[in-house]
């Protein structure tokens, strides 16, 4: 780089800067609601039982397969998906690069001293063509997810709304719009195009453009309320099937 | 009255001003008992002077008060030799950003009501930059780099006609002033001194995804945006989006999709067995 562009401030080590806000608050607070969630999640996993309750399934253990090979809890069998789209997500990136990376902590805050490849390098390269990959597969498993919701009104029969009901189409709501907002989704429906116009399809693809730029624009949000709704969707299952807490019946 | 900022506090009484004869002087008077100050921390310095020199300075508080007003005020009353570049003080023209309280900012968009004006409030030039002079900074590397992306070519078989919301994209990224904040705050130019890669910067990325989004244009920008515009070695930590004072959604906007379409040409099998199939480019 440019001989002139001596930066008058060099790596001077982690965190010091001049920022006079608590700039440590944004970091700290991501590092720690990521990991709550991580904790949490992983239990829920490996643990195996009480992941359904008469019509609710938890959404780690959704799509149901339970092959008998399998030795290990039926969650891992699929839950590589989401954890994979969300590894790779352009949102989640920014927050552990910065919450865990410390690269940078925050706005002009220093990192720590080393030698920086950014997204040049094994494995991060390939994090946006995962991205793609991991996006086709989710959209897969949130298919299912719907199937879920849906199944979740169905009692033995019977048309029924419980909370558990409402508390898992909130959640496929939630990740519904985490997921068509994906910065990959984005590019691919219309994103890539130099003129909407000229296109083949192009009103149909500038349409959806518009509609995925919409969620894109507030991916943060959607990105937290619906990790939150994943697990929490996972607890509220675990407790009444642990006979903890009663299912409230809306309609039945 | 002459306001000197300075000795302002202490050699000016309620008074003094109520003993004059003129309105204004009493109007002054009032100001003057019910102001408000507060203090300045200017980091100044020589050409090339990395650490500078902290000074304080006080400044009467206004209603509405921005961090140009006070540093002009500074430069009119304190320090006569205070460096300090501006030209519209409307946010259009971006030649007075400076770091104050530690983040970039276009001095005359920032109200100092921001602050906590209990505190000494630092104002520094941009950190990335090598000083001029006290608040002046030479931005000219930029300048440099801009030269290497590969100017607008429009298309010749294609009548100019096209829709507005096929320039949305393009236009949004002509909203740059050039304050050069996003190349101030970016951490790959900030903090990675030793050897330095070769890289763009958020406002270079911003400018090529403008041309590279305009339904006119055929140059092709992205392998020169990959391989000496440096983008993956961007993170998209978004510290420039949250910066730009022009309001552009310089991640969402240019970054990430400039990174999806060097996906598109140059990783993606599925695309690229697409293209062949389809005869498409």
């Amino acid at each position: 780089m440019d001989k002139t562009l001596t930066a008058r401030v060099s790596a001077r080590g982690l965190g010091a800067t001049e920022r006079q806000d608590r700039w440590w608050v944004a970091p700290a607070a991501g590092a720690l609601a990521l990991a709550v969630f991580i904790v949490y999640a992983t239990w829920a996993a490996f643990v195996g039982t009480d992941y359904e309750f008469g019509p609710y399934l938890s959404p780690f253990y959704s799509p149901y397969l339970r092959p008998a090979w399998f030795p290990l809890s039926a969650s891992l069998i699929v839950l590589w998906v989401p954890l994979g789209f969300r590894l790779s997500c352009y949102y989640y990136r920014k927050v552990y690069y910065r919450s865990y990376f410390l690269s940078p902590p925050a706005c002009d805050v220093s990192e720590p001293t080393r030698t920086y490849t950014g997204e040049t390098a094994f494995p991060l390269k390939y994090l946006p063509i995962m991205h793609r990959w991991f996006l086709y597969l989710s959209i897969l498993v949130l298919l299912w997810l719907w199937v879920d919701a849906l199944r979740a009104f169905d009692f033995g029969g019977r048309f029924g709304i419980g909370l558990g009901t409402v508390v898992m189409l909130a959640n496929v709501v939630l990740l519904s719009a985490f997921t068509f907002g994906c910065h990959a989704l984005r590019n691919a429906v219309g994103g890539n195009l130099r003129c909407f116009s000229c296109a083949r399809g192009g009103s149909l693809r500038y349409g959806a453009w518009r509609g995925v730029t919409h969620l894109t624009m507030s991916h943060q949000t959607w990105a937290w309320l619906s990790l939150y709704s994943v697990g929490l969707t996972d607890l509220y299952i675990r407790l009444c099937a642990q006979g903890l807490i009663h299912d409230a019946r809306l309609i039945l | 009255m002459e306001r000197d900022a300075g000795a302002l506090r202490p050699a000016v009484k309620a008074s003094d001003g109520l003993d004059g004869d003129s309105a204004k002087d009493q109007v002054e008077a009032r100001v003057v008992e019910t102001a408000r100050f507060v203090t300045l921390r200017i980091n100044r310095g020589e050409a090339n002077d990395v650490s500078g020199r902290w000074e304080d300075y006080e400044v009467p508080l206004e209603p509405g008060m921005v961090v140009l007003d006070a540093v002009l005020h500074v430069q009119a009353h304190s320090a006569n030799d205070l460096a300090v570049r501006w030209n519209c003080k409307a946010a259009k023209c971006g030649s007075c950003s400076a770091e104050v309280g530690g983040m970039p900012k276009l001095m005359c968009k920032t109200r100092l009501e921001e602050f906590d004006c209990s505190k000494p409030i630092l104002v520094q030039p941009l950190q990335t930059f090598p000083r001029i002079r006290d608040l002046v900074t030479d931005v000219s590397w930029n300048y440099r780099v801009n030269r290497k992306i590969t100017p607008f070519r429009p298309r010749t078989d294609r009548e100019w006609r096209f829709y507005q919301r096929d320039v949305d994209r393009s236009q949004e990224m002509r909203k740059c002033i050039e304050c050069f904040l996003c190349q101030d705050v970016c951490h790959v130019i900030r903090y990675q001194t030793q050897e330095k890669p070769q890289y763009f910067g958020p406002r270079f990325y911003v400018r090529a995804l403008g041309l590279d989004a305009h339904p006119m244009d055929s140059a092709n920008r992205l392998r020169l945006l990959q391989v000496e515009g440096g983008i993956g070695l961007c993170n998209v930590t978004k510290c420039c989006t949250e910066v730009c004072p022009a309001g552009i959604q310089i991640t969402d906007n240019a970054i990430i999709p400039a990174k999806e379409r060097i996906v598109d040409a140059y990783q993606d099998p599925l695309r690229r067995l697409f293209r062949k199939v389809t005869g498409t480019t």
